[in-house]
């Protein structure tokens, strides 16, 4: 079997404050997939995500895009080849929501790629379902609606690799599912997409693979069917844990365990 | 729906079109007027007719005192507080987007202060040692060492925070204000009005020799500093989200770092800490015609110009035929702005940020 990779990160150790927070993690994001990282809080998710950005440098272990080293990149080519949605979107000037996607398109000014600029700031966002706040000025906006504009901001980008930590944290229901919506498009399309998630329900739904982060290490990575097995997350999020199966679709559905006393008051009353 | 969602950007592109026509229809209205009052009123007509001589295309000459008034006195003067105005505005412009925070300015950072540490040494001690060029190569000196220092000193791992930037600037502020004060008690009475009068920030001894001296440091810094415009709109977005939109974060810091430097050294070596024009003026803007750089940055400079002209003639008329030293006016305007913006800052962001 052999796979367009996008991004790999082998057998990295990273030090963050002191604190050793990658040990020796490996992991590879495929061209056409969307790959899902997930683990408990401090597991080191978005350091790996930094990591495969080329945001951070391993302290030992390898990083490639492309299959080039990561330091041997310019900062401008990265930013042709990967986007990056931040956990936490910011913005220091009252820009609108429409000029904040359209800096997504920074990278490919002066290049024949920048005469499809406005189509592709309008198409991306129709696609996160923000084009009737284009005009309002990005703090205003409210926490969801500031994450699906950020997410325009990067899909604007046109990467071949979408490198999204937590897209879903700010979400409603609907929205969590139109950006995974998103995600399986871009990825239908040939891109490589991967995602931080914190609900493992949407990382089974939505992913390819799904690499479980321990400590720093990849416990296990594989489809979701393959890797969310109770023994293994029980142990991983230090849960007890059901993993069950969707009625009506092959899906694992994740359920903690939960004693029956823990149950609100006013059932048992 | 689709007017409804293009407004917004397309009234902020007639916002801006229109501020950058009506600032600079007020400038040359204002550079005119500038030139005709005074202690020796000069008609417009005849201003028109004299400018049209010097041209060679007709016109007619005035007479000995009203030719050398308009040529040696008014229009240098004129000139000055344009270029020194721009150069304010346009480093006012280029800080709060390097810092990415409304509240710093050459001033407050105390880029100025360190430009007139340079000066006042060269002022003080005489230094002729780059011709007109000495007092702005000693401010530029000053001012680069100045802000290259602010910037090292408040770098945290990852980057300039903005509350440490702030308060550094308060530290290099006091020490800027010894050395002047060392300076000032150990040169001689002549020397030390001198530098008195040159510090409260004033036009008044605008010779076109001093507009040459300023010229290329400030032409230099007006002509590149809109070439950054765009990377300092994805600055906005935070350091790494810059990063990875492909702006190498440090290199552009360091570069607009220079530009500050040159920008506030053309300023301060000719008029002294002229404080606030680059704090109001870009805050100004940005609330009229949005924050996007390509318009602020040109704008600032324009904008910058007015304000400094406008109060320039102000000083020099209002109290007639005393003249208000030009710092003391834009401070007394500007401070009690700067402590709304700062409410309005912290209400906003509950803090620094």
């Amino acid at each position: 079997m052999t796979h367009t990779e996008l991004a790999a990160a082998v057998d990295v150790t990273l030090t963050l404050g002191g604190r050793e927070v990658l040990r020796g993690a490996s992991v590879d994001v495929r061209a056409g997939e969307v790959l899902a990282l997930v683990g408990p809080n401090g597991a080191g998710k978005s350091t790996l995500l930094a990591a495969l950005a080329a945001d951070l440098r391993p302290a030992s272990g390898t990083v490639r895009l492309a299959g080039r080293e990561a330091r041997a990149w310019r900062v401008a080519e990265l930013a042709r080849h990967r986007a990056v949605l931040p956990q936490h979107p910011a913005l220091t000037f009252p820009f609108t929501a429409a000029e904040v996607v359209a800096m997504g398109r920074a990278p490919w000014a002066r290049t024949p790629m920048a005469e499809a600029d406005g189509a592709i700031v309008a198409a991306c966002l129709a696609d996160c379902e923000v084009a009737e706040l284009a005009g309002r000025p990005f703090a205003e906006l409210s926490g969801g609606e500031k994450a699906r504009v950020a997410l325009a901001r990067v899909l604007a980008q046109r990467t071949a690799l979408l490198m999204l930590d937590e897209p879903t944290a700010a979400l409603d229901l609907r929205h969590q599912e139109l950006v995974m919506r998103v995600c399986r498009e871009r990825a239908g399309a040939g891109d490589g997409v991967v995602v931080v998630l914190h609900d493992l329900g949407l990382a089974a739904a939505h992913c390819d693979r799904v690499a479980v982060l321990r400590e720093g290490a990849i416990a296990a990575c594989g489809p979701p069917r393959e890797v969310f097995t109770p023994a293994l997350l029980s142990e991983v999020y230090r849960q007890p844990v059901d993993v069950l199966t969707h009625p009506a679709r092959d899906e694992p559905i994740v359920l903690p365990v939960r004693s029956p006393r823990t149950a609100p008051l006013g059932e048992s009353a | 729906m689709t007017t409804l969602a293009t407004r917004p950007p397309r009234t902020r592109t007639g916002a801006r079109a229109g501020t950058v026509l009506a600032m600079a229809i007020a400038l040359a209205v204002l550079a005119a007027a500038s030139a005709a009052l005074g202690a020796f009123d000069i008609p417009l007509a005849d201003l028109a007719g004299s400018a049209l001589h010097r041209l060679g295309l007709g016109g007619r000459e005035l007479d000995r005192v009203a030719e050398s008034v308009l040529w040696n006195v008014r229009l240098p003067r004129v000139a000055l507080a344009v270029l020194v105005g721009a150069s304010l505005g346009c480093a006012g412009a280029l800080m709060q987007g390097v810092f990415g925070n409304p509240l710093a300015d050459p001033g407050t950072i105390g880029v100025s202060s360190g430009a007139a540490v340079g000066a006042v040494t060269a002022i003080g001690f005489g230094a002729t040692a780059f011709g007109a060029w000495t007092v702005p190569a000693f401010a530029f000196t000053g001012g680069l060492v100045t802000v290259g220092g602010v910037y090292l000193l408040s770098r945290g791992e990852g980057g300039t925070r903005v509350v440490g930037l702030i308060l550094t600037g308060i530290a290099v502020n006091a020490f800027a204000g010894a050395l002047i004060g060392l300076v000032m008690s150990t040169v001689d009475n002549a020397r030390l009005t001198g530098i008195t009068f040159w510090q409260l920030g004033s036009m008044a001894q605008a010779t076109w020799p001093k507009v040459l001296a300023v010229l290329p440091c400030a032409l230099l810094g007006l002509i590149v500093a809109p070439r950054y415009a765009r990377r300092l709109d994805l600055l906005a977005l935070g350091e790494r989200p810059a990063r990875h939109l492909g702006v190498d974060v440090e290199r552009l810091r360091l570069t607009l770092i220079v530009l500050v430097a040159l920008l506030t050294a053309a300023a301060v070596s000719v008029s002294g800490i002229i404080g606030f024009v680059g704090l109001v003026v870009p805050h100004l803007l940005r609330m009229i015609a949005g924050p996007g750089h390509r318009f602020l940055i040109p704008g600032s400079a324009l904008g910058g110009a007015l304000v400094l002209l406008t109060a320039d003639l102000a000083a020099r008329t209002l109290a007639a035929p005393a003249e208000l030293p030009l710092g003391v006016l834009t401070a007394l305007i500007g401070s009690p702005f700067f402590f709304w913006l700062l409410r309005a800052t912290r209400a906003k962001s509950g803090g620094w940020g």
